[in-house]
């Protein structure tokens, strides 16, 4: 194609866009609310998801050293909870320092039990690779020498994880029916667009101008519409999501959680936008027009 | 030039619009086409730029062979020949200007080439003043002539006008006629299918009566000699 042709089609389709007037707007705010819509569902979806991941990572496995133990003995079974799979850390707290977050969780009344008469045990603390391996890594721990006690939540923690995978999977079917949405209604919005537009392509037909020379400018459009409608959930979604990001962190401060950090988490939902906007607002209308085009 | 060899059309409805048509027409000609209503005449004149495709028969128009025509290559006949409607066909939200130079973009012409032609059929049509209206502005007759403006854009060698009279005032078709006699004496080849006897009669051209479906009379010169 040669460039004047490629420049007068887009011309061409930012007049059409202009003229068009009240169809385009309509177009644009139709794209517009459907991807505010879908933008803010992932969004919020994906950060559900970070937390519930958060929590899982929360849970580690504590094992309580056997007070018979000698330096030498814990020194051995530290290296042998590093040689089991899926164990990535393995911090050592001892029974005062474990007592005096005993005393700063529960107050200075547990300062009673303070030196000689500390009740508490040594303890490492386990941090798994993968959530699921946590019960198989407390039970090697467990078979260990020198090993009191084995906690991570047993129960509790299994139950949380299963809930935590089932948060998972429905997030994820909801992003990918919401995206389906999105691309249906946007195709059928820059569908009834051309719709109105029949006759249009008819005569431009019987004029001589081959279906490319038509297709082009309506394609171009059809993206332009796209891109206008995506930069409205986009300016939005980042908006709030920037202002949002900080103060939920200062909440969040001090403890495990955390939100998905902007950079790259809210690039991507606005390269998906955009993409979604474009893609689907170009194809669209390229596919709409053919069978007007059989003249 | 236009050769149509034992056209048949028959309509998917069961009417038969074309029985058996035979015609020859030559570069330069100018041909009025009449008949009462519903005597094929729509019909043969949608064969020529190929709206119409018959169910049995040949048309051949220049060099394109238009029953075994690709649709892909149709876009190319459409450019040879120009085609007047009825009915106009002015694309409703482009200016007098943008119509006439959109038949030229499609050709791929340079926008300055563009300019200087569109001013000049422009011109020829007389309506070089209303550049900047939009179609739904004008009269029947301005729009009329927008719609030869644009078909003649392209110098076609063949101008198809379907009843380029029939919506206007006696003086606005008179005004039409002349642009076709200036566009014929050029050497475009012009099909008019018409009811205006005033006009056959006083303009003298080659008359193709269509009648049930085929050639009833082809006399050159010839005189309407239908009622009203």
């Amino acid at each position: 194609m040669k460039a004047r042709t490629i420049w007068r089609h887009i011309k061409e389709s930012f007049k059409s866009i202009k003229r068009n007037g009240w169809m385009s707007l309509a177009a644009v705010s139709a794209v517009a609310v459907t991807l505010l819509l879908v933008g803010s569902f992932i969004a919020i979806l994906l950060n559900v998801n970070k937390l519930a991941s958060d929590v899982e990572e929360d849970v580690s496995v504590r094992v309580y050293i056997d007070l018979a133990a000698e330096e030498e003995d814990q020194e051995a079974l530290q290296e042998n909870l590093e040689e089991i799979e899926d164990v990535e850390l393995v911090v050592y707290s001892s029974r005062d320092e474990e007592l005096s977050q005993v005393i700063g969780s529960y107050g200075d009344e547990f300062g009673l039990f303070d030196g000689d008469d500390n009740p508490l045990h040594d303890v490492f603390i386990l941090n798994t690779s993968a959530p699921e391996a946590t019960a198989e890594v407390a039970d090697q721990a467990e078979d260990l020498n020198y090993v009191a006690d084995v906690n991570y939540g047993g129960a509790t923690a299994d139950r949380l994880f299963e809930v935590m995978e089932t948060v998972r999977n429905v997030g994820a079917v909801i992003i990918v029916a919401l995206i389906f949405t999105a691309v249906f209604l946007i195709a059928n919005t820059i569908r009834i667009t051309i719709f109105s537009r029949k006759t249009e392509i008819e005569i431009m037909k019987l004029v001589g101008a081959t279906n490319w020379f038509i297709r082009w400018p309506f394609l171009i459009e059809g993206a332009l519409i796209g891109f206008i409608g995506a930069l409205i959930p986009v300016s939005i979604i980042s908006y709030i999501y920037l202002s949002g990001f900080d103060t939920m962190m200062s909440y969040l401060s001090g403890t495990y959680f955390a939100l998905l950090p902007p950079n790259p988490f809210l690039i991507q939902i606005v390269a998906l936008l955009l993409a979604i906007g474009i893609g689907i607002g170009g194809f669209g209308s390229a596919l709409s027009i053919r069978k007007f085009l059989k003249v | 030039m236009i050769e149509m060899t034992n056209v048949y059309k028959k309509y998917p409805n069961g009417i038969t619009a074309i029985n058996g048509l035979d015609v020859r027409i030559d570069q330069g000609d100018f041909v009025y086409v009449v008949g009462p209503s519903g005597a094929g005449k729509s019909t043969f004149i949608k064969m020529i730029y190929r709206e119409e495709v018959p169910t049995k028969g040949t048309v051949k128009v220049g060099d394109f062979d238009l029953v075994n025509l690709k649709a892909k290559k149709v876009p190319y006949l459409r450019r040879f020949v120009g085609v007047v409607y009825q009915d106009f066909k002015l694309l409703p939200r482009l200016t007098v200007f943008e119509n006439v130079a959109y038949a030229m973009q499609v050709v791929g012409k340079k926008p300055k080439q563009i300019q200087k032609r569109v001013l000049e059929v422009l011109e020829l049509v007389g309506l070089k003043h209303k550049v900047r209206m939009f179609p739904n502005e004008l009269s029947g007759g301005e729009q009329q002539r927008v719609a030869i403006a644009r078909a003649i854009a392209n110098m076609p060698r063949v101008l198809i006008a379907d009843e380029p009279t029939g919506n206007l005032d006696p003086e606005t078709a008179w005004g039409i006629m002349d642009v076709l006699e200036e566009i014929n004496n050029q050497g475009t080849t012009i099909i008019m299918a018409t009811h205006n006897s005033d006009i056959v009669n006083r303009v003298r051209h080659r008359v193709l009566a269509v009648e049930n479906g085929r050639i009833a009379r082809d006399q050159e010169e010839g005189l309407y000699e239908y009622e009203g």
